[in-house]
């Protein structure tokens, strides 16, 4: 299973240094994003920089499903899926492949979107440890619910647009667990319910998912 | 082929009875129920609006468990899966009820139509997935294909139901306490107790009701699709025979 991830996880990410889909359009898409909240809310008076965690964040999540809908499409086109089925790989490996190669991309983006609210917002950062914690069960669940959805998705005529219905509430959670999360550790101002929790809440959405998507993607890769 | 059967039985003509019966008596006491001094006329809502939510947790938990049932190998049946997609379909009609009535009361009563509180950010987010569900469903599919897709997208769905309920209720709740007890507790009267009740009896039937019947359709919709596809096969063989 793991050697099959690590393949899985190899090929995609060589894909996407040689196409660079994910660095020439995803990322931009996203600074793209950062510059039209900008345009929405009054940049003068404090409200983006108060707002910044959550922009941030649905920035994330906006950024997610391109990088998820891109990953589905490596595998849907030119006799793929069945080539894939024929080829012996573990299912569990190559959703742990796929879920891995989708993370590290959100991973980048991640940086390069936390560059552009500290620079663009003004924001300034108090508790890099939170941050960091947090983006990273952040992603993990995001990566491998999107890997879920996005094999689901890909077979279908309606893939552009069933993705982001059927993923978008379902990673409600991950939004308001990881911005307030993030909140504290930006303003520096302590919440209600800590950063922990919030940290928690994530770390057992990214662990649902993950097993789901280890047990169940076998089933989901069939129907493609 | 001209079958002009209806979805009906003496089980659903039945049922149905007993829910117009129970809706009416439930519209008829809960028309009785005494203005209070907070919410005015609107405390009668008390009567239809909780026994909405009611069936709208019992068709989710009906979704669930059909599509458990479905992906179970010794229980594999297309019943589930049909079942898996009328109860979401009622489910549907009730949660958007559901999030109707409480904004009617919650515009006189908060002076808002909308507060985002928990019980109604995760009834929204409910219906948000229930609706992503029966799109998926609406994609064209063989009966297996269907019914793998839609119960592995229904469990996924229900995954995220207690995260989703931590996630919203430590945003929400934690900040301002229980907005939505629609009347506190201490002065609830018993006439208010009895028609709460008899809303989630009579909002039962009805969701029953329906989905039996939706069920019955769906069955129907099945059949139709082999039967053609059987005539079709027929009228070839004929051709064939013939030239």
């Amino acid at each position: 299973m793991w050697r099959d991830a690590r393949l899985v996880a190899g090929k995609d990410l060589r894909i996407e240094l040689r196409s660079r889909v994910a660095l020439n359009q995803v990322a931009p898409f996203s600074l793209l994003i950062l510059v039209l909240f900008a345009f929405a809310l009054d940049p003068d008076r404090d409200v983006l920089a108060r707002a910044a965690a959550g922009l941030y964040w649905v920035a994330v999540l906006l950024s997610a499903l391109l990088a998820v809908q891109r990953s589905a499409a490596l595998e849907a086109t030119d006799g793929v899926p069945d080539s894939q089925r024929l080829s012996a790989l573990d299912p569990a490996g190559v959703f742990l492949g796929k879920a891995a190669a989708v993370a590290v991309q959100l991973a980048v983006l991640e940086v390069l979107l936390g560059v552009g609210v500290v620079v663009l917002y003004d924001v300034h950062i108090h508790g890099i440890v939170t941050l960091v914690a947090t983006a990273v069960a952040a992603t993990v669940g995001l990566a491998a619910a999107g890997t879920l959805y996005g094999v689901l998705a890909a077979g279908l005529r309606v893939r552009e647009t069933l993705l982001p219905l059927l993923l978008l509430p379902v990673v409600a959670p991950v939004l308001i667990a990881a911005t307030r999360a993030s909140e504290s550790a930006l303003t520096g101002l302590a919440t209600d319910v800590s950063s922990g929790d919030w940290l928690r809440l994530l770390a057992v959405f990214a662990v649902i998912y993950v097993a789901f998507g280890v047990v169940a993607y076998g089933a989901l890769m069939e129907d493609q | 082929m001209n079958d002009r059967r209806g979805t009906g039985s003496v089980v659903t003509m039945t049922l149905g009875i007993a829910a117009f019966v129970s809706l009416a008596a439930t519209y008829a006491i809960g028309l009785t129920l005494p203005k209070t001094y907070e919410q005015g006329d609107y405390s009668k809502l008390i009567a239809i609006h909780p026994g909405l939510a009611w069936a709208s947790y019992v068709a989710f938990g009906v979704t669930a468990m059909a599509s458990v049932l479905w992906l179970w190998p010794r229980t594999r049946s297309l019943t589930w899966d049909l079942l898996a997609g009328s109860s979401a379909e009622v489910g549907v009609v009730f949660t958007a009820l559901t999030l109707i009535t409480g904004s009617i009361w919650g515009r006189p009563t908060w002076g808002v139509w909308w507060v985002w509180d928990a019980r109604l950010t995760l009834s929204a987010l409910e219906l948000t997935l229930l609706l992503g569900y029966l799109a998926l469903r609406r994609v064209p599919a063989d009966a297996e294909v269907r019914g793998r897709r839609s119960a592995l997208s229904a469990l996924l769905a229900v995954l995220v139901v207690p995260v989703n309920h931590f996630a919203v209720s430590w945003w929400r709740t934690l900040h301002q306490g229980e907005s939505l007890s629609l009347t506190p507790k201490d002065t609830l009267d018993g006439k208010f107790i009895f028609a709460m009740v008899l809303g989630f009896l009579s909002m039962t039937l009805v969701y029953a009701w329906l989905t039996i019947h939706r069920y019955r359709l769906a069955r129907r919709e099945e059949d139709v699709v082999t039967d053609d596809l059987d005539a079709a096969l027929e009228a070839r063989r004929r051709e064939a025979v013939t030239s």
